[in-house]
This record gives C-alpha cells, structure tokens and sequence, in this order.
C-alpha cells in the first residue's frame, strides 16, 4: 500500500475516533432539556462526559491537523469551501466548551439555564452539520481547477445532504442516550433507557436510507458489508439496550457509527473531494497529498505516539468508569453556597 | 475594503484574543502544579487551599484558550486557503504533531485533574497535573517552531513542478534558532504574566484585608490565615516575575539579532531607522514623518542599536529606505515597507511595559523582605496594574512581530495578498469577523466577571480553612471539582 492510501486511512482513523467519542457527548448534550427533570439530573449528565470530552474533541483538532499536513489542499479546499457550515460549527463549539467550564460556576436559574442552552444547541448543531459536511464531500462539490470550491450554501443544503445530518445527528443523540445508560444510574439511567426505541424510530430509517443511498450512488464492493455492518448493529444496539445490556448495547452503537463512517471515506476513495463540475477537476489522495518526505515523518510520529494516547485516554475512562448518581452531585460548590457548610444548599435543592 | 483586509483583521483579532489566556495558561499551569506538589510534601493545609484557589482560576481561564484555538486551527484554511495549500506540506507538520504530542496530553491530562481528587492516589493526581503543564508548554514549542518558520524558513524547497513548499528537513524546522528564540521569549514573557497574575490576585485580598477593615461581607475579606497565605504566594509570584524578567532581556535581545540577520526591515522598522548607519542609535524617541521617510524629532542614544542588533558598538545597521531599494531590485516593484509607526510604538510598549512589571515585582520583593508587608496602599494598586501592563506587552510584541513581517506571510517566499482564500466572500469574511468578534466579547466579559468573583471569594470558599480543634484529617479526600 502506498503512503497516500496509508495516510488516507489514518485520517479515516482520526475522524472514526472523534464521531465515536464526541459522537456520545454531543448525544448527552442534545438529550441535557429532554432525560432532565431538575438540576440535579443535568448535572448527573453533565459530569457523566464531564472528565472526558475535551479529550474528545482533541481527536478533532488532531484529525484536522494531519489533514492540513498530509493533505493541504484537502485541508484548504473544505475548509473554505465549506465556510459557513463550519462557522457555525465553531461557535457551536465554543458555546458549549465554556458552558460545561462555567455552568456550575455561579448559582442562579438564569445563569444555568443559558448555559444549558448553549449546551443543547452547541451538541446539536455540530452533530447536525458534520453530517451534512461529509455527505457533501461523499458527494462531491462543485469545483473547479483551481481547486476553489464555488458552491454556495444553498447547493450544500441538498437532500442526500440533509439526510446525512439527520443521520449523524440521531445516530449521536442514540450513541448518547445508550451511553447515559451506561454512565448514569437511577431515573435518569431509567428514563435514557426509554428513550432508545423512540429515538431509534428515527435513526433507523434516516442512517438505512442515507448507507443505502450512498451505497447505490457511490459505494463499491467492500463497502457493502460495512452498510449491513452498520444496520445490524444498530438494531442489535437497540434490543440490547431495551434488555439493559448496557455494556454491550454501547459496544453495537459504536459500531454502527464507526461502520458508517468507513462507508462514507470508503465511497470516498480514491478521491477526497469529487468535483461535480468535471471529475478531472476532483482532488484525489494523489493530488492533494504531501510530498513522500512529510507523510513519513508523520507517519513516524503517529506509529510512535498514537498508541501511548489511546493508553492513557482508556486509563482515564477506567479511572472513571464509576456511574455517577445524583448522591455522587456535591451541592453547588458556586458562588454564594460556601462548599464547607453545605447542608443548608442540599436542603435548597 | 476587501476579503483580504477583513481575513487580516480577523487574524489578528482572534489569535490577539487567544493569545490572552494562552500565557496564563502556559505559566499558571506550572506554578498550581508546584503549589500541589508544595502541599504534597509537606502537607501543609495552606498550599492546599493555594493551590485550589489558583488551580479555580486557572480553569476559569483554560476554558477560554480551548475555545479559541480551535478557531485558529481551522482559520488557516477557512480565510487562508492559498497559504495552507503552499505550505502545509511543511507547516502542517508540526501542528499535526502539536495535537497528537501536546494537545491530547493536557486536555486528558486536565480532565483526570479536575475530577480525579477523590478517585486517584494523591502522587498519580500530582502527576497529572503536570502531566498538563508539560503538555502546554510542549504545544507551545510546536506552534511557534511553525511560526518561527514563516518569519525564518528552513529545511523546505520549493517543489518546481507543483509550485508547493516541500518539507526536505523536519530536524531543520524544529531546531530552527529562530524558534528556539521565539520560544525561550514567549515562554519567559508567559511566566511573566502568570507571576503578575498570582502578585495581583495576592495584592488584591491584601489590599482588602488591611485597608476595607475586617467587617464586610463574610467571604469577601481573607480570613485571618489568608493573609499569611497571599503573602507567600505573592512573593511566590514576585520570584516568578523576576526568574522570567531576566531570561525575557536575555532571549529579546537574542530575538533582535536574529531580526536584523533574517528580517532586517522588521527591526529597521522598530527602531524607525530609516537609513543605515554605522554605530546606530537607540532611539528613546521619535516623531516621524512616514511620507517623507524621515523623522522629524530623534532623542536617542549612540552605539545602542549597533549592539542590540550586531554585538559590536561599530556595527552596521540597514535602514528602511536602503532596504526598500535593495528588495524592489530583488523581488521586483513594490512596497516592502510595514507600518513603521506600528513598530516603533509595539516594541516600545512591550519593553517598557513588560520590564515596568518585573520592576514592581523587584520591588515587592524588598517591601515583603523578612515577614515585612508594605504599608502604602499606592504599592497595591501598582501590583494589580501590572498584570494588564504584561499582558498588553505580550500584544505588542505579536504586533511588532506579525505586523514587522509584512507584507509577507513566508518571510521572502509567500505574500500576504497572494495568500488568502480567493473562493470565499467578503460578505463571508464580513460575518465571521462580525460574529467571532461579538461573541469574543461577550466572553470576555463572562470569563472576566467569572474571576472577578472567584478572586473575591477567596480560597476560603473551596477549601475551609483548617478548624485546630477538629480531628487531623489530613489523609481524608479532598473533594473534587465537579461541574
Ligand atoms: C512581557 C512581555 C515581554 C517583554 C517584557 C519583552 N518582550 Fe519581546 N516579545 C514578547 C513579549 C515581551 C512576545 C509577545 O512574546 C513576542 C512576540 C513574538 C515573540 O517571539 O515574542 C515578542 C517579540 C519580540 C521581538 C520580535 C521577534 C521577531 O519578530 O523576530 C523582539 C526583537 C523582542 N521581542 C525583543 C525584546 C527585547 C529586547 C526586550 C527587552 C526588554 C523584550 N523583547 C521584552
Ligand atoms: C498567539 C500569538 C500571535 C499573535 C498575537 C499574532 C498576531 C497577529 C496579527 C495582529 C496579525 C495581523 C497582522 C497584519 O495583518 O498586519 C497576524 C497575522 C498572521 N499571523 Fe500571527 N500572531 C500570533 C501567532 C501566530 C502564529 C503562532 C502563527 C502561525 C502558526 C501566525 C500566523 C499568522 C498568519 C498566517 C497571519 C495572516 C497573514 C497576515 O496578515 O500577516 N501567527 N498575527
Ligand atoms: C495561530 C496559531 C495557533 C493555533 C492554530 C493554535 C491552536 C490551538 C488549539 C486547537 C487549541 C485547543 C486545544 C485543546 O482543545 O485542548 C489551543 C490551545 C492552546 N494554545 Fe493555541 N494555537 C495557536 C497559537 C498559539 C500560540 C502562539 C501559543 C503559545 C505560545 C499557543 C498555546 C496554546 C496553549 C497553551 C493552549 C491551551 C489549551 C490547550 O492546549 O488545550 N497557541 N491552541
């Protein structure tokens, strides 16, 4: 296999971690109004991601990063091609990031109630788009030879597109409720359990219609087995976690939103952003690449580095592997509710 | 206006903004962990209490660097796209390693930290935390190697065929001086801000306990013990501040010779050197006149500017007018020269207000010398104003430095105009100028009520302070921040 093909994969890899990781805290994220039904509850939530997800979300900057070193016209096409969508990924980002950080931090009604909406939405509208952005590549764009991408928002809001976020979204939103499930315990592990099937209501036909579109459109021989892959996991997934199988109806979720992924780099190869306008215009892991030299230093440093981060980012799963219950919830350590003297604030709550 | 000039200002508004909390971060980090590992040796209830208060406010400010530097990573293609596609052969390189090597460690490494308390032997919980100082200040390395690059490129060719930078030497790009430079000096001015910090948080409760009496709102004045403990910890800052001060001369000066041997109009331009000149002077300064290419008034100091450029007091110093001439016959017709008036006032600012913070820190050390604490409130008050003094230094030194390489973005190789992203719109540019600019604001002023009032509770608030007549629990576990 050549180095292009290799470095293709290891970005499949970067983007696979990031949605089945963060995949599962935007799913908290978007359920925070609806598996809640007091502070305590979202704060149960909460901190079942809490010591985790920004750990998650360095896989994105990572996936970014190789792609801007191994793939730089990759790397600039999409990103300034697809300007607007990741705009409001960005903030969406920021929103919630400050959010988890400062929530807790003052206690008022007011005060949590706007970060908890900067939650929902800041976990619900990257969830979204990132599916609209990848159909969208999967798909192709309209572009030209200089490699600059000229369509313009409305073009990207396509059905096949939409489709895709729709299936990123409730596949994410399910991933989390299984997760909640998992991670939490009492009424709300109660409630996330309930929620699967209604969820899965949508997410079934929305990720069955988009594999199979993308499968008829632009899959090849090995992906097929990955579109069944995916479906019978997810199915799995559900019955297992009506069963309270929580462990390894998680374990299927993750699966089908990593078989989804590969189908859709997969339907990709070998190109990584299809023209519409004339196929001789797509960018392909042989133009856009990097020079020989680069990949293999990369390629160096992620043999060496990539295990010892997945070593320590399992240990500190391990570490918290505990479920948090609404007795782990300390009372409000925020402003005005001395930590110290704290029966008064749990008598509050 | 066009696409080019809102994507600079776009720029430099966000990577200005990241830049605030990425010095906190950078030296903060290092003093919490070394306030625990205080605590760790010795037990001592007080470091405890330090280092939650501290460690509060660190994470209160972390927040804020996360969010903003994913911003930066994705700007570079966003509005950039002709820069990256140019060089990120090569300067994709080390932010990809910065992500997988840094990144990765601290914000893992953070996450065990701030729920750990409870749940991890108190040495493995010690180790994380510097686990996370060592990832910040490892990521620093890599971003400013790749930004040393654009000011001094090495180990690339460019590749005939494609027209594309191609990376020929990592070792080269990483052990570029002019990185190694960069780093000791943004380093050292980080440390500087992050000492200032702790001195001003520290003046500021002292402050209140001595001259607001004893009897205002409980929680806002220190407790008795708190005055011992900030006196510590600012002194703790002041030792900081001046170890930095020192090394941010040192390594500066070393930044000035290594501009005048690969950017000699950058420097030429600091010192508003319009001609060259032997034995050059240092101005003190300057009221010039950019049309004509002069100054009007120069108070300045012989031999000066030879020294901090050269080594020697005879040296030569190329001046902007010369320079021009030299690179219109060499790269062709154009302007070469950067705002001068920018550059003199930045590299003004940031020394003078800069060295003014080590200079209250060196002299907060004497006034605290023994167990001494001063009495005038005039020295409490400069103490706080330090902090924004450092950090407007630091701005000032990115102005000079960004603002000093143009119009280039690769030094010599890649223009500023020829590297924006041609495909995206002003009206785009526009509203992601508009909205990162809005909401950066908002947050600043969250983020700054947010310290305000974790600062005025005081430490007191997260860790009670020691009661002598309970039971000794100091084995029992500390709590954990939870969200
Ligand atoms: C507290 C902050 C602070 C202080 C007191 C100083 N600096 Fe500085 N300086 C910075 C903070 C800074 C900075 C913000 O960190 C910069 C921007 C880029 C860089 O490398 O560091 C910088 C850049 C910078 C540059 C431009 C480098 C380039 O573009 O190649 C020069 C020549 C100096 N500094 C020189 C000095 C000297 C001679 C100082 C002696 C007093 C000094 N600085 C104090
Ligand atoms: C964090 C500290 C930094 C600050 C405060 C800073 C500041 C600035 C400012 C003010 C500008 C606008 C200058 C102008 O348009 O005239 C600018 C431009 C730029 N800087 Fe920096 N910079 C920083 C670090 C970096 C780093 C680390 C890189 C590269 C990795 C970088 C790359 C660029 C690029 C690509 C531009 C756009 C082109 C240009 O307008 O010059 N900067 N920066
Ligand atoms: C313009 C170029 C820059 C880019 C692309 C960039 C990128 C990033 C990114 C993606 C993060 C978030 C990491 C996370 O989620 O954990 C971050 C945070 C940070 N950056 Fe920047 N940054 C830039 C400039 C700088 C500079 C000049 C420095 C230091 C000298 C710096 C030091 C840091 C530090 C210490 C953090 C703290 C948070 C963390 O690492 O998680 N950055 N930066």
């Amino acid at each position: 296999m050549d180095l292009v093909t290799v470095w293709f994969i290891a970005i499949a890899v970067l983007w696979i971690g990031y949605f089945v990781l963060e995949g599962f805290d935007f799913g908290v994220g978007t359920l925070l109004p609806v598996l809640s039904r007091d502070d305590t509850d979202r704060r149960v939530m909460i901190n079942s991601i809490g010591p985790v997800w920004d750990g998650n979300e360095v896989w994105l900057i990572t996936a970014v990063g190789a792609m801007f070193a191994a793939f730089p016209a990759w790397y600039a096409s999409l990103l300034s091609g697809f300007y607007l969508p990741l705009l409001v990924i960005l903030l969406a980002l920021i929103a919630r990031g400050v959010a988890f950080e400062y929530r807790a931090k003052v206690d008022t009604d007011r005060w949590r109630a706007a970060w908890d909406l900067a939650i929902f939405w800041g976990s619900t509208l990257p969830a979204l788009l990132w599916g609209v952005v990848f159909a969208n590549v999967v798909r192709g764009v309209a572009m030209g030879p200089d490699q600059v991408v000229t369509a313009g928002l409305a073009d990207l809001l396509n059905p096949y597109a939409l489709l895709g976020g729709l299936t990123t979204l409730s596949l994410f939103t399910l991933h989390g409720a299984v997760f909640l499930g998992l991670k939490t315990d009492g009424e709300v592990r109660a409630r996330a359990r309930r929620a699967v099937p209604a969820i899965a209501l949508v997410a079934a036909p929305a990720a069955s219609t988009f594999l199979g579109w993308t499968q008829l459109a632009h899959g090849n021989a090995w992906t097929l087995p990955l579109v069944a892959v995916a479906a019978a996991a997810l199915v799995l997934g559900v019955v297992l976690a009506v069963r309270g199988r929580e462990g390894w109806s998680f374990t299927a979720t993750a699966v089908t939103v990593c078989a989804t992924t590969v189908v859709m780099f997969g339907a990709l190869f070998p190109d990584v952003l299809p023209s519409t306008t004339d196929p001789a215009f797509s960018l392909t892991v042989h133009n856009a690449a990097s020079a020989e030299y680069t990949l293999t230093v990369v390629s160096w440093v992620a043999a060496v580095f990539l295990p010892v981060v997945i070593g320590y980012q399992a240990w500190s799963y391990w570490v918290f592997r505990k479920r948090v219950t609404r007795a782990h919830i300390e009372p409000a350590a925020a402003l005005g509710v001395p930590a110290a003297r704290s029966g008064a604030a749990e008598a509050e709550q | 206006m066009d696409a080019l000039d809102l994507a600079r200002w776009q720029f430099g508004i966000t990577t200005v903004y990241h830049f605030l909390f990425v010095p906190l971060t950078i030296g903060l980090s290092v003093i919490v962990a070394c306030l625990q590992t205080a605590w760790h040796r010795t037990g001592r209830h007080e470091y405890l209490q330090a280092t939650k208060f501290f460690g509060k406010l660190f994470l209160i400010n972390f927040a804020m660097g996360v969010v903003t530097g994913i911003v930066q990573e994705f700007q570079f293609g966003m509005n950039w796209s002709e820069y990256s596609r140019f060089v990120g052969d090569v300067f994709g390189a080390p932010l990809a390693l910065e992500a997988l090597l840094a990144f990765f460690l601290e914000a893992t490494f953070i996450g065990l930290w701030i729920f750990g308390w409870d749940k991890l032997p108190r040495g493995i919980h010690l180790a994380c935390i510097w686990a996370a100082a060592i990832g910040s200040n490892l990521s620093a390395y890599f971003i400013l190697a790749a930004n040393a690059w654009m000011r001094h490129p090495v180990g690339y060719e460019v590749n005939p065929e494609t027209g594309r930078a191609q990376l020929s030497d990592i070792g080269a790009v990483l052990s570029n001086p002019q990185a190694w430079s960069t780093y000791l000096h943004v380093v050292s001015a980080s440390f500087i801000v992050a000492g200032l910090f702790v001195v001003a948080v520290s003046a500021f409760k002292l402050l209140r306990s001595r001259f607001h009496g004893d009897g205002g709102t409980p929680g806002e004045v220190p407790h008795a013990d708190e005055r011992e403990l900030f006196r510590k910890t600012m002194r703790v800052g002041m030792i900081v501040t001046l170890i930095a001060g020192v090394l941010v001369v040192f390594s500066g000066d070393h930044q000035a010779k290594l501009a005048a041997e690969h950017e000699p109009m950058k420097l030429a331009g600091a010192e508003a050197l319009w001609n060259t000149e032997d034995a050059a002077h240092f101005s003190m300064f300057a009221v010039g006149d950019t049309d004509a290419r002069t100054n009007v008034v120069d108070l300045d100091i012989p031999y000066v500017l030879s020294f901090l450029a050269t080594g020697e007091f005879g040296g030569t110093v190329e001046g902007v007018n010369d320079l021009q001439e030299q690179y219109e016959a060499y790269y062709g017709p154009g302007d070469y020269t950067p705002n001068i008036f920018i550059l003199y006032w930045s590299f003004r600012l940031m020394m003078g207000l800069g060295m003014a913070g080590v200079a209250v820190s060196a002299l907060g050390l004497w006034l605290t010398r023994g167990k001494r604490l001063p009495e005038s409130r005039w020295f409490y008050r400069a103490a706080i104003l330090a902090l924004p003094a450092a950090l407007a230094a630091n701005i000032f030194g990115w102005l000079l430095t960004e603002m000093g390489r143009q119009p280039w973005t690769v030094h010599g190789v890649l223009m500023t105009a020829d590297s924006v992203s041609p495909g995206v719109s002003l009206a785009e540019v526009a509203l992601s100028l508009t909205v990162f600019t809005a909401v950066y604001g908002v947050l600043a002023v969250v983020e700054a009520g947010l310290l305000w009032r974790y600062v005025k509770a005081g430490p007191s608030h997260l860790v009670p302070p020691k009661d002598e007549d309970a039971p000794d629990d100091s084995d029992a576990p500390v709590p954990a921040f939870v969200y």
